[in-house]
């Protein structure tokens, strides 16, 4: 039995009448790529919002490492104990150019949630650097190191933010639906880039509505109706569950 | 008892003042999304156009002061009298009403000018820009007023009919203590007036319909082709219109200086703060809670007490509104959240 | 670093060709040259815009004055109190304002700039002296010099250091000193992890939390920081002149320091240096002309034109110095936002473009050529 790095306990959480989770139970096993699927207003999102803390739910429990409560805690809190995360939309460092919009992250991962180094220079910072050069050179951006941010592409900001993330090596990334408004060209690059970060043991939980990227990264896959996980398995697995073609691929073929 | 008495009503009309400048001032923002620290000028400039009404209308001639023959004393005899005799002084006499009909018309071009010549290129751009922007333009307009008219207060007095007191203790049964200036009572009343129009004006006719559908969703009222941007010019000349009114009435009250359009904005804006941006209910609300607040926080029995309270006390309720309640007391949720 | 030195110390002399080397003008070049930087660490790299920062200048005068008065009227210990007092107050003032941002925070700011501004003339007019101002009286006690047995000089003492008068050019000299020490801090700021970050909670302050730092120590930290560097300046104001008065305080006041870092360039690191040398400099000029200069100046038009141009020129110059403030003001934030740094760049870009053009035009013919 492989180690648990997050563990979600009998979650429920509603919105005036509305229950978007229903009593959600899930253990992420370490070093896996953990793919949580389902049809739009399933509950993913609000699943991922409860994960990093920013949403409370009504009743449960989420623990990280074992122990670790993951709910009350603040934003940069739980970074802090290594849970990263990309959004749907990007969230970079719009003024700052490529290398800074990665150092950033490593600075904070080293220094901690608050550190008063004034007197310090950040051109001795060379480890930092070195760290987000590597970090650049895996999403293929090193080139383009002086570029303010602002100018590229939606898809190399949603691969930049990759970058921030993997740059702080964490424990566990969350990813929500990193390929969402991609072209298939920049969804392909994507792709393999998710393929090639998988080799690190990196775990990871990734919200997605492209099947062929979910069935591509995925070593697990949770499926998600109306609130309630109904099928959690292998890819080949869900790929054969009956349920899940019923209420997800409305019994089409995959 | 009549101490209050007075200082509540004392407040209520300084109130009055700062709830029609927030009023416009939160209009401005609520619709075309800028944040306006000129808006304290157009106060400023509609005080002074009563100024000038009164001065144009005081022109006057020197001439030999028929009551004194043993050297030539000369006396000042507007021309008005000379010409009309006494609908010549009856002008003179009513020059701050009489303003207004000339107060409105000016703020209306000075509202029109300024939107489409400033306002207009900075719905887009940041806070801060607006701001920085009209801030300058605020400093430019009271120069250019202090240029003209010099820096001290220009006293400019309120028809002699009105000039009195009204014995509103004798009204209500508390006395002849309790009196207040016939021209307060009039300005709260026009103040209470104008409100009341500008809100009618909004819930009643189309035209305030799309308004205030722009101020709950700009994108929305964009899309659904509806030419905004001439709206929101109106709607910028009105407030115009609304703080000039409130200037011009105001000068009786209070002596029109260069820099008092600054000293008005400041507190407007935190008034405007305290009732929640974008929330023009709040805004008038507010400002009349804070004139008042004031006024009671200057008597005796309370700065005894807090020496210097009345001095903050508006700051003061603005921070401890702005930390406890983020939208202020009367804020939708979305506007203007972080 | 050091060319900023030499430049800071050698202004007497690089100055002298536009007639501004005297120390009057010199010292307020250095003075709000800290000032301004001082400004730029707060609204240059968090981008929080303050509308409060004339309250720390008002309580750096006033801590420096009480210095001298009490203590000694050697400068060393005006400065160390005046900052350490702008600290706290910037302290409390940061620890409630920024709990909001964006235009909460400015309007939080300017209410307690105004607050400040309005019990210094009434409830705490036995520490302002109110509307006179506070100033040194011929009976101060002086402990520290009494204890010292300094001679006392007739009339009022000047301020010093260690026996140097702060008059002239020494005044001059050393605010040119705390003028090159002050920045020598900013520029490490900037030059820090710790400056990165604020530049990246001006960016993103949502990623920043994200990637896991606390934002509102940073914010906190920059806004003493700021405050600091402005009770500084505070001091040294009544360094050279032992008087302080509220007006220093006023919210107007911290609309020019925002001005000066605006037109220089905020978030530059020479911004704002430049923008108070324009600005001072400025000031200086249009304040000090009057009717008969102007009249002089367009002598040469015919007698008509020459009326005419004063008339249209006197607003702005003398007493509409703020006209003229004003209007600049509001040039900059339309047409050039990121200030005279940002105008330099354009230039420059536009002449490195037109000889890229021409070094391309060139080796293109040389390839047709050949």
């Amino acid at each position: 039995m492989a180690e648990t790095v997050l563990r979600i306990e009998n979650v429920n959480k509603s919105f005036g009448g509305l229950l978007a989770l229903n009593d959600i139970n899930l253990e992420i096993e370490r070093g896996k790529v953990h793919a949580i699927i389902g049809p739009n207003g399933a509950g993913k999102s609000t699943l991922l919002n409860v994960c990093v803390g920013l949403l409370a739910p009504d009743t449960g429990e989420v623990t990280f490492n074992g122990g670790e409560k993951i709910i009350g805690k603040k934003p940069h809190q739980i970074n802090q104990i290594g849970l990263t995360r990309v959004f749907q939309t990007p969230e970079i460092f719009p003024d700052l150019s490529l290398l800074e919009n990665v150092m950033l992250p490593a600075l904070s991962k080293r220094d901690g949630s608050y550190k008063m180094s004034i007197f310090k220079s950040l051109s001795d910072e060379e480890e930092i650097e070195n760290e987000a050069i590597g970090a650049l050179e895996t999403i293929g951006m090193l080139d383009r190191k002086d570029t303010i941010a602002s100018s590229l592409s939606r898809g190399d900001k949603r691969r930049l933010e990759l970058a921030m993330c993997l740059v702080q090596k964490p424990e566990l990334l969350l990813l929500d639906e990193p390929t969402a408004g991609m072209a298939r060209h920049d969804t392909n690059q994507t792709i393999e880039l998710l393929k090639q970060i998988k080799e690190g043991g990196m775990t990871k939980i990734i919200i997605e509505h492209d099947m062929h990227v979910v069935f591509s990264v995925a070593d697990k896959i949770s499926v998600l109706a109306r609130g309630a996980i109904i099928a959690t398995g292998t890819p080949d697995e869900i790929k054969a569950n009956p349920l899940v073609r019923e209420a997800y691929l409305g019994g089409a073929e995959l | 008892m009549d101490a209050i008495l007075i200082q509540l009503l004392n407040g209520l009309d300084k109130g009055a003042a700062y709830a029609l400048i927030a009023l416009g001032l939160t209009l401005v923002f609520g619709t075309l999304g800028v944040v306006n620290f000129a808006h304290g000028a157009l106060f400023l400039i509609g005080a002074f156009c009563a100024v000038s009404f009164q001065k144009v209308v005081t022109i006057s001639k020197k001439i030999l002061d028929p009551n004194i023959t043993y050297f030539d004393a000369y006396i000042e005899q507007p021309y008005l009298e000379i010409w009309m005799g006494d609908t010549g002084l009856a002008i003179i006499d009513y020059a701050v009403p009489l303003s207004l009909f000339f107060a409105v018309p000016i703020m209306l071009l000075v509202g029109l000018a300024m939107e489409r010549g400033l306002i207009q290129f900075f719905y887009k751009r940041s806070h801060a820009e607006q701001i920085l922007v009209t801030f300058g333009l605020a400093i430019v307009l009271q120069e250019i007023i202090r240029h003209f008219y010099g820096a001290n207060p220009i006293p400019t007095p309120a028809p002699d009919i009105v000039s009195g007191s009204a014995q509103v203790g004798l009204w209500i049964g508390l006395g002849d203590t309790l009196v207040y200036p016939w021209w307060r009572i009039i300005y709260l009343i026009s103040s209470v007036g104008i409100i009341t129009a500008v809100f009618s004006f909004l819930n009643l006719t189309t035209f305030g319909m799309v308004v205030r559908a722009g101020m709950a969703d700009r994108q929305m009222v964009g899309f659904l082709g509806i030419n905004i941007q001439r709206k929101f010019t109106i709607i910028f000349a009105l407030a115009a219109i609304v703080a000039g009114v409130a200037g011009a009435m105001y000068a009786p009250i209070l002596p029109p200086d260069y820099h008092m359009g600054m000293d008005f904005l400041v507190i407007s804006f935190v008034i405007v703060v305290v009732g929640g941006m974008g929330s023009l209910r709040g805004a008038v609300a507010s400002g009349f809670l804070l004139g008042v607040l004031q006024s009671l926080a200057a008597m005796t029995a309370v700065s005894s007490i807090l020496p210097g309270i009345e001095q903050i006390i508006i700051y003061l309720v603005a921070v401890i509104v702005l930390l406890t309640r983020p939208r202020g007391l009367m804020g939708r949720k979305g506007v203007m959240d972080e | 670093m050091l060319i900023f030195t030499a430049a800071v110390l050698s202004m007497p002399i690089w100055l002298d060709p536009i007639g501004a080397n005297y120390p009057d003008l010199l010292q307020k070049f250095a003075i709000f040259g800290i000032f301004a930087i001082g400004y730029n660490i707060l609204f240059g790299l968090t981008g929080y815009l303050s509308f409060g920062h004339a309250v720390f200048l008002g309580v750096g005068s006033y801590t420096a004055v009480w210095s001298f008065k009490l203590l000694t009227m050697n400068v060393i210990p005006a400065m160390f109190f005046s900052i350490l007092m702008a600290g706290i107050i910037a302290a409390g003032i940061g620890y409630v304002s920024l709990r909001r941002s964006g235009i909460y925070f400015s309007i939080l700011t300017l209410a307690f700039a105004q607050m400040f501004y309005n019990l210094a003339y009434s409830v705490l007019m036995p520490i302002t002296n109110g509307e006179t101002g506070l100033q040194l009286t011929m009976h101060d006690p002086r402990v520290i010099d009494v204890a010292f047995s300094r001679e006392v000089p007739e009339g009022l003492p000047s301020t010093d250091f260690f026996g140097i008068s702060m008059n002239g050019y020494s005044g001059f000299y050393f605010c040119a000193v705390m003028l090159i020490l002050a920045f020598f801090i900013y520029l490490k700021i900037f030059r820090s992890p710790f400056g990165m970050k604020l530049k990246g909670i001006k960016s993103n302050q949502k990623r920043m939390k994200y990637i896991g730092s606390d934002t509102r120590p940073y914010l906190i930290t920059a806004f003493v920081i700021s405050g600091m560097f402005a009770g500084l300046a505070g001091s040294l104001m009544a360094v050279t002149d032992p008087l302080a008065g509220a007006e220093r305080m006023q919210w107007t006041a911290s609309g020019e320091v925002i001005l000066m870092t605006i037109l220089g360039g905020v978030g530059t690191v020479y911004g704002p240096l430049l923008g108070v040398g324009i600005i001072k400099y400025l000031e200086n000029i249009f304040s000090s002309i009057n009717e008969s200069v102007l009249n002089n100046f367009f002598s040469f038009m015919p007698q008509w034109g020459e009326s005419l141009l004063t008339s249209l020129t006197m607003p702005f110059v003398g007493e509409g110095w703020h006209l003229t403030l004003g209007l600049l003001f509001m040039l900059i934030v339309i047409f050039l936002p990121g200030g005279v740094m940002e105008g330099l760049q354009r230039i420059k870009d536009s002449i490195m473009n037109k000889k890229n053009i021409e070094e391309s035009e060139a080796t293109a013919k040389e390839s047709s050529d050949g």
